[in-house]
């Protein structure tokens, strides 16, 4: 983990909630996909962790949906605005893991994590699959990024675009050596009910400190107490307490 | 050359910040960060007889200028932190700690206080009595001062080391507790724990945190604390240690002049990792500033 002063490079809307935001900065810290940042805004007292979407040697770039006050305010930061954030947070997701034919499965504002999944599972030359689910086609981002670089099935719930369903619906024909899940609980919980196999799934709570002080986003697993920011947030399937 | 040392149940510190009890874990996550042993001392996590994973989830809300939290106290037990915390924490912190101690029964303090009384990195035991006490209906030791008192006096009997109490803010009159507590035998008060408090969801209409209410912390409840420390500092002749919501050098100097003998620093090491370490850089300016030449000699200089 490192902390620095970041200057916002391009801050765009991808749908009415939906935000991507490069920054410029140290990103050393950052070694694994599914790690993320906690950010510091101006008036909010808590930092507000936001999962890693990309980066470079020289950039990080995050995607984040607008729920809050603390969110709110970063969708109006402009070029230029500097703000304070830990870099390199978190365990990320474990590619060694993944065999030649991994499935990833995106959910909502669950998907961005993924892409840098993606890249570097690509990267080390195996053939990813990717399902992203959302709601109805005005909230869908990313289908050109996740699609030039793998194959990329989208699932809405009311049918607008791809598969009509949830992301289950397209999951339940393909064969995969590992899956990757990020999103909502109850996505998560259909998983568990459909995958084969090993996974890794990437957890949301509400965090105090975000690097594991503070002991206030501990969850149960088979392997004992865990912090879902130190420790997490991705966890194994086999380890997981549903 | 200004002195920033300050003397703590005979401890001598090089300054007097302390991280808080349940906001610095064990300390590596803040060494991997920084050199520790800048520290004037550490006060580790609340530790109890038995392991405890804690509340339920969401245990954290936020606050204008603060937070609440509603951990409840997850340690993995006296047992575990002395076999394998302490040894860990010794390798990256060389002075002497501060054991924070929670307990559901006077037995239960006293059996935790009485293993950690034998290990000789621990310098002072840090009594959290704002514990609710489940042989007496959950009623919080710390909010009654006979309870308060027998859990001192009860610890005393099996250390040798200086007992700080730490005092909850949540009573009508603090200075009885802190009187009680001084009588009962505690060499030292380390006051404010968090005070009561709720946050309600607007889109859920629910509290946002699991247990409904939590402890509230960070630079708001700064002034409680502040004239909390003021008033004990008029009643008892023990030192005190301050805390509540202190996040610069500035607040430091202010805690002391209300009558702390050394201040420990919470919530801000949740938001900035570095805290602790920058208002001790930042000390030595702040204190020329004010033509302050030794820390010492300004505790309850406001009085």
């Amino acid at each position: 983990m490192t902390q620095g002063i970041y200057e916002v490079l391009k801050n765009e809307q991808l749908t009415s909630a939906v935000y991507r935001m490069v920054l410029s900065g140290d990103t050393s810290a950052l070694v694994r996909p599914g790690q993320f940042v906690n950010l510091l805004v101006e008036g909010c007292y808590l930092r507000r962790p936001i999962s890693v979407y990309d980066w470079d040697e020289k950039t990080v770039t995050i995607i984040y949906k607008v729920v809050g006050e603390g969110t709110e305010k970063m969708s109006k930061w402009q070029e230029g605005h500097k703000c304070d954030i830990l870099v390199g947070l978190g365990n990320g997701f474990d590619t060694s893991k993944s065999g030649d034919r991994p499935l990833l499965i995106g959910g909502g504002v669950g998907v961005p994590p993924l892409y840098g999944l993606c890249k570097r599972l690509v990267a080390e030359g195996k053939k990813p699959t990717v399902i992203l689910g959302f709601n109805e086609e005005k909230e869908i981002f990313c289908k050109q990024e996740f699609s030039a670089l793998a194959e990329t099935v989208i699932t809405t719930v009311d049918g607008s675009v791809g598969v009509k369903g949830f992301v289950t619906d397209a999951m339940k024909d393909m064969d995969y050596s590992f899956f990757y899940t990020c999103g909502p609980m109850p996505m998560f919980k259909a998983i568990e009910k459909t995958a084969v196999g090993s996974g890794e799934y990437s957890f949301e709570e509400r965090m105090g400190c975000g690097f594991g002080a503070c002991m206030g986003c501990s969850c149960k697993t088979k392997y004992g107490n865990k912090r879902i920011c130190k420790d997490g947030p991705v966890l194994e399937r086999e380890e997981i307490i549903w | 050359m200004v002195n920033t040392k300050v003397d703590l149940l005979g401890l001598e510190l090089d300054n007097p910040v302390i991280p808080a009890s349940g906001t610095f874990g064990f300390g590596y996550e803040f060494a991997e960060l920084y050199d520790i042993n800048c520290l004037g001392s550490f006060s580790f996590k609340g530790t109890t007889l038995e392991s405890r994973f804690g509340n339920p989830t969401p245990r954290i809300a936020e606050c204008p200028q603060g937070m609440i939290n509603s951990v409840g106290l997850q340690n993995p037990g006296v047992h575990k932190v002395i076999a394998e915390e302490l040894p860990k924490l010794k390798e990256v912190f060389n002075k002497k700690v501060i054991a924070n101690v929670g307990g559901f029964a006077i037995e239960e303090y006293q059996e935790c206080a009485k293993l950690l009384d034998a290990e000789e990195q621990v310098g002072i035991l840090e009594i959290n009595i704002s514990c609710p006490n489940l042989h007496a209906g959950g009623v919080n030791f710390g909010t009654d001062a006979k309870n308060a008192a027998a859990v001192i006096e009860a610890v005393k009997k099996v250390t040798k080391k200086p007992v700080m109490a730490k005092l909850t803010p949540n009573v009508t009159d603090i200075t009885e507790i802190a009187l009680a507590c001084e009588a009962a035998g505690a060499d030292g008060i380390s006051m404010i724990n968090t005070l009561l408090g709720m946050r309600i969801d607007l889109k859920t209409k629910k509290p946002v945190i699991a247990n409904k209410m939590g402890g509230f912390s960070g630079p708001a409840i700064m002034p409680v604390a502040l004239r909390m420390v003021y008033q004990v500092y008029e009643k008892v002749n023990v030192p005190i240690v301050g805390m509540g919501g202190i996040s610069k050098a500035e607040d430091v100097i202010e805690m002391m002049l209300a009558g702390a003998t050394a201040v420990q620093v919470g919530a801000a090491n949740l938001v900035n990792p570095f805290a602790c370490r920058d208002i001790i850089n930042d000390l030595p300016q702040v204190m020329e500033k004010y033509n302050i030449s030794s820390l010492k000699e300004i505790i309850g200089g406001a009085h």
